[in-house]
């Protein structure tokens, strides 16, 4: 497996060497080399704010495609709970029926809501703050958080709850409730991911708490769309046969939907990948002890806002709010998923490892003389963060100059400057020139 | 051999809007450095409310940054009032802070303690002239 698999790629024909992507990127992954952006891997998280802030549309996310489901014998699909916020279905109470029964006749064999999933972990995750531990616990449902967390605040990698991500709950229930109940053999059964998500792309290729995923695949959002519009229209059977989840865990999609099925009050939920980043700064520092539930999602208004769907952030909150309300609540199904919470089945079973993206050198004594060689280098560039060298910013360029990937001609002001210097010298010879043949003459 | 970073940091009386930003930028440097995690997040604590400590009470100073082979050191001098009793000052909940600045959310009396509890040594000296607390933490 590819030590850093990524999801976000960049289409360098569509990309026009523009500095929005390094602007807006939270771990300064990106840089524009040669007119086109460049993807530091071991940086990159996968949250997918650069698909969304690229103009040109020059970055996208590999997912895989709906026909890869046929190499399994049996396909079960995970459907986020996203994917129902996606259509309208006006004056229609039977919603999450309809999305289930259409992705069913759409070639799956079965449906097992991600939702579900995401009951279980609710229940493990009110189980594990009980436990006395580093506060806030923070949540390990969205994969790019998770991921900052490894790379910008490693220190805060014991906060992070011992529970696996909904989907990867969800694949593993899913398979081993087909297994049994059509007595067939888990190898032959794919489960497909309907993803909201690149980092869940990622997450399963190359897992943060696992060593190998039990989701086979994932297939994004914008790819199901329109097909399954046309499924939920004409869809006869509009009754999906078997357990569905509560509104518990539809809630999931929206931020702050996790607090609340974990039920802990004395939480925060955060959404944007810049705000989590600033709310983990406030943990960093203790601001934040006294919390004891921190839920931080990457994307503007949770799932909902994932790079991968159809319909804006807005509508789609305001929509998976009303089918919460439309599903309601049962506490057997609740029953049910703390059973499968008390099995273990949500326990993750490897520590997750920081990320050493930071640090600029193995020996310190060299990394001392590289912060100050950084130093200097700010001082002597302009300040004005124009992304021109193709850095976020002057100080990003300074570490680039420094850790070997760039240098101080890339600066187009250091540049000018030193163009202006070569003229004015050139201007000098060329006088001493002229001296010099005045005297022989 | 022992080579010896110092950085020095200007911390303004009042300046609220800046809070956090000196501890931040030290943070950052360690993190570059390649220190431990554990001990950067106790470095990061320390220094944070150190660098509160100094805008909430006094007349403004510098906090300086000082990194040897092995240690790391960082110096908050201030220019006054100083600290009455430095005792009282160090009991958990013991707090001289404004009501202003409680609204802001600090002001809880723990500055001190946590100081002293995430440092492996913390030295304080006061008089009305100013006041120094030095930290020191060893890699």
């Amino acid at each position: 497996m590819e030590k850093y698999f990524h999801s976000v790629r960049l289409e360098k024909e569509k990309c026009s060497g523009c500095t929005n992507c390094i602007k807006r990127c939270p771990t300064e992954a990106i840089r524009v080399q040669k007119g086109k952006a460049k993807i530091l891997k071991e940086r990159c998280i996968d949250c997918g704010e650069c698909i969304r802030v690229c103009p040109y549309h020059a970055k996208n996310a590999v997912t895989d495609p709906l026909s890869s489901i046929s190499q399994f014998k049996y396909k079960i699909a995970l459907p986020a709970p996203a994917l129902y916020a996606q259509f309208k279905m006006i004056n229609q109470v039977d919603k999450v029926d309809r999305v289930l029964s259409g992705l069913k006749a759409m070639g799956f064999d079965d449906v097992f809501e991600v939702a579900k999933g995401a009951e279980i972990c609710a229940k493990a995750i009110a189980k594990e703050l009980e436990k006395p531990g580093n506060r806030p616990v923070i949540s390990s449902a969205c994969p790019a958080v998770v991921r900052l967390i490894q790379v910008r605040f490693p220190e805060l990698l014991d906060n992070v709850v011992k529970v696996d991500a909904p989907v990867e709950v969800a694949a593993k229930v899913a398979k081993e409730e087909f297994a049994k109940k059509n007595n067939v053999d888990i190898s032959e059964i794919g489960a497909y991911f309907i993803t909201p998500c690149p980092a869940k792309m990622t997450s399963i290729k190359s897992p943060l708490a696992k060593e190998k995923s039990d989701v086979d695949g994932a297939i994004s959002i914008l790819e199901v769309y329109g097909l399954l519009t046309g499924q939920l229209k004409s869809a006869d059977a509009r009754h999906f046969d078997g357990v569905k989840a509560t509104a518990k865990g539809i809630g999931w999609a929206n931020s702050g939907g996790e607090t609340f099925a974990v039920g802990e009050k004395n939480a925060l939920a955060v959404d944007g990948i810049s705000n989590v980043a600033r709310a983990l700064e406030d943990i960093e520092n203790d601001k934040l002890k006294d919390l004891d539930f921190f839920e931080g999602l990457a994307c503007v208004g949770g799932c909902v806002g994932g790079p991968l769907v159809f319909e804006s952030a807005f509508v789609a909150q305001s929509r998976v709010q009303k089918i919460c309300d439309e599903v309601g609540f049962d506490e057997s199904v609740e029953e049910q998923a703390r059973a499968y919470a008390q099995s273990g089945v949500a326990a993750t079973k490897k520590q997750m490892e920081a990320v050493d993206v930071m640090k600029l050198d193995d020996d310190r004594m060299e990394a001392l003389r590289k912060i100050q060689k950084i130093e200097e280098l700010v001082q002597k560039l302009p300040g004005m963060d124009c992304g021109s060298c193709g850095a976020p910013s002057c100080r990003a360029l300074a570490e680039d100059i420094v850790r070997g990937h760039a240098q101080e001609m890339d600066c187009v002001f250091i540049l000018k400057e030193k163009v202006r210097y070569l003229a004015e010298e050139m201007v000098d010879l060329a006088s001493k020139d002229k001296l010099s043949e005045d005297e022989t003459e | 051999m022992t080579m010896i970073y110092t950085r020095d940091y200007e911390i303004e009386k009042e300046d609220f809007v800046a809070a956090g930003e000196v501890s931040a930028r030290i943070k950052n440097k360690l993190k570059q450095l390649g220190v431990a995690p554990a001990l950067i997040r106790k470095i990061a604590i320390a220094s944070y409310e150190a660098e509160i400590n100094m805008i909430i009470h006094s007349y403004g100073g510098h906090m300086q940054l000082d990194i040897d082979e092995d240690s790391i050191k960082i110096t908050c001098a201030d220019t006054g009032p100083g600290i009455p009793d430095i005792d009282l000052a160090m009991q958990e909940g013991y707090s001289t802070a404004s009501d202003t600045v409680r609204e802001m959310g600090f002001g809880a009396g723990m500055g001190l303690p946590n100081m002293s509890k995430n440092s492996d040594n913390m030295h304080i000296e006061s008089s009305p002239a100013g006041t120094t607390v030095t930290l020191k933490f060893q890699m």
